[in-house]
């Protein structure tokens, strides 16, 4: 399984923010769309950084007025990125051991999508299921003969 | 849409439409049917005249097992409210707008049909062909009969490690008497026969650790009655990249594959008349032919593995080179799904353009009401059969949430005769599921005959005929 597996049932919205714009307007899509995370892209659609719950969170324990502060500001910079060609298995496992929970999919420089840690995990949890349920059927076909 | 006008009801079942009659079908079928309080009635529609799909025509025939998961399909066309409609075909004998008018939902199933190519040059010469052509060509696929393998070929390339490589290897090693008992179709049953296939390379990109095929897969190319499997060493001694990552993720299952290739290395050979040879960090950069444009040998580059940042172990080719004489060539580096005419495509992935099964507008970014998707033109070909159970369950939550909500389809004539007599006057020659039980029943009684699970039908004209004796026989 890799990482295109995933993308191709999450239709082709990429939700993205510019980052001269506010963490309102952050929290204001991280609403509208039910997402835990934003791609920041430049004007060119260049990849610049991703925001987080979690990086609002802790800007929030630190400054009560953070509302207008820009997405740059708090945003994390050193984005690991994927390819559509990676293997879940080692998404999977670089996500836990690095804690990040929000994957950006790059394809020839441009973003194509973003996966979750939610994804990957019901994801590898379909396999699992349906390979238990074809041994299952298997082991159920060999005792009817 | 109140209550009481929503479909879903004895006087007024909800009624889908599925198109692709594969294990994706019919899991969804089967969901639906289980929906509590739920009336629906479902009509299923797959442009060739027999149900099951990729478990008929994709599946190894010497893998009877994984085909029996057939009989829980069987179960679920058992229920009163399915019909099935065999040689319908969406695009030629219905359009969108025809489903539209008939029925309150549509879920396309209909599967990854084409292959990958592999970009390189020679890849049209004679003797080249997509593995997916001869797979369906030895399982009897109708559209597939006229094509011609030549197994007058000693040295054969299967491009690609994945499981319909390994069944093409497999099949190609296989004697007349281990075939013999598979239900391979009569036509590929002579040629193989003949064969005059002496080596098969399997030829894989990365290294064993990342090799796609399943542990019993591999187990089973080391108990061939008329090949030994031949492995280097070299190519299965762990490079440094992969043991770092199975020290970091320990996975019995990936160590456990490792084992058995490197046992297969360290096997003198038993003189069998056919050799199975696996290949790993090789790709193909040139098909090479002779005056003829026929395929005289594959020219393969070694690959290094490296890391991406997600910890992926990827291919890198080097300098060194080498040139395998071989006369035959199937390459099997992937699948993609055909776009269903009429249906938002998405051209990236090669699925129907979809969220989480919903299929989706392009242009106004929003769910196309009434129109699902499920399996490989979903998600694109992965997974084991069963995976399309979990798969199209997604698909179905979304189905039913929609129906609540009224978000459904409003046809013209949603009734259940209508429809059939709709369909008939655009296809008179459609297959229903009783026709295929005929067919079925004749099929394993042509078999028994010989010892074998069955002996498929595979011509149209073949099966129009033996319909038409058995309908014509009631008539007269």
């Amino acid at each position: 399984m890799t990482v295109a597996t995933i993308l191709a049932r999450k239709g082709i919205k990429v939700v993205t923010i510019r980052p001269e714009q506010t963490l309102r307007e952050a929290l204001a899509m991280l609403a509208a769309h039910s997402i835990g995370a934003l791609v920041v892209t430049d004007g060119a659609g260049t990849l610049v950084g991703i925001l987080s719950e979690r990086d609002i969170v802790r800007e929030a324990v630190r400054n009560e007025r953070f509302f207008d502060l820009a997405v740059s500001a708090i945003m994390t910079k050193n984005v690991i990125t994927g390819q559509p060609a990676d293997d879940l298995s080692a998404v999977a496992t670089t996500m836990t051991n690095k804690r990040f929970r929000h994957l950006p999919v790059l394809d020839g420089g441009k973003v194509v999508g973003v996966i979750s840690l939610g994804d990957v995990v019901k994801t590898q949890r379909d396999e699992y299921l349906g390979e238990v349920d074809t041994l299952q059927t298997q082991l159920i076909g060999e005792s009817a003969h | 849409m109140s209550d009481v006008d929503r479909p879903g009801t004895a006087a007024r079942p909800l009624r889908v439409a599925i198109v692709g009659a594969g294990p994706t079908g019919f899991y969804a079928a089967d969901q639906l049917f289980r929906q509590d309080g739920l009336v629906v009635e479902i009509d299923m529609f797959d442009r060739v005249p027999t149900p099951f799909g990729l478990v008929r025509y994709g599946v190894a025939p010497d893998h009877q097992k994984i085909k029996a998961v057939a009989v829980a399909f069987d179960k679920v066309a058992s229920h009163p409210r399915f019909r099935f409609y065999g040689s319908v075909e969406l695009g030629k004998h219905l359009t969108v707008d025809d489903l539209r008018a008939h029925y309150h939902q549509i879920f396309y199933s209909t599967g990854a049909q084409t292959d990958r190519r592999m970009g390189i040059p020679g890849e049209d010469l004679t003797g080249s062909h997509p593995a997916t052509e001869f797979v369906a060509w030895y399982n009897g696929h109708p559209d597939y009969q006229d094509h011609q393998f030549d197994l007058s070929a000693e040295r054969v390339a299967v491009v690609g490690v994945g499981n319909v490589a390994i069944d093409v290897a497999r099949i190609l090693c296989r004697t007349p008497a281990e075939l013999a008992k598979t239900d391979i179709s009569e036509q590929a049953f002579e040629a193989l026969r003949h064969s005059a296939v002496k080596e098969v390379y399997l030829l894989g990109r990365r290294g064993p650790a990342q090799a796609a095929f399943t542990n019993p897969e591999v187990k089973e190319l080391g108990e061939l009655e008329g090949a030994d499997v031949v492995v280097d060493p070299r190519e299965v001694e762990l490079d440094p990249l992969s043991r770092a990552a199975l020290a970091q993720a320990p996975d019995r299952a990936t160590t456990k594959k490792v084992e058995i290739l490197q046992a297969y290395a360290a096997r003198m050979p038993s003189g069998k008349p056919r050799q199975l040879i696996i290949r790993f960090l090789v790709s193909p950069v040139e098909l090479v032919g002779d005056a003829t444009g026929a395929v005289t040998a594959i020219k393969l580059v070694r690959n290094e593995l490296y890391q991406t940042p997600t910890g992926t172990l990827q291919p890198r080719a080097t300098e060194q080179f080498e040139t395998l004489p071989v006369q035959l060539v199937f390459r099997s580096v992937g699948y993609r799904g055909v776009a269903v005419p009429g249906v938002p495509f998405n051209d990236k992935w090669g699925v129907i353009l979809n969220e989480r099964g919903r299929v989706i507008d392009p242009n106004r970014r929003q769910p196309v009401v009434g129109e699902y998707t499920a399996g490989w033109i979903k998600r694109g070909p992965s997974g084991v059969i069963g995976t399309n159970k979990p798969d199209a369950a997604e698909t179905v939550a979304c189905m039913i949430e929609d129906l609540a909500r009224g978000a459904i389809l409003q046809p013209a004539a949603a009734d259940a005769a209508g429809a059939d007599a709709f369909v008939r006057s655009r296809q008179p020659q459609c297959v229903s599921y009783d026709d295929w039980r005929y067919l079925d029943r004749l099929e394993v009684e042509r078999g028994r005959a010989l010892g074998r699970p069955r002996v498929k039908f595979t011509r149209l004209d073949e099966i129009l005929t033996t319909l038409r004796e058995r309908h014509g026989a009631g008539n007269h």
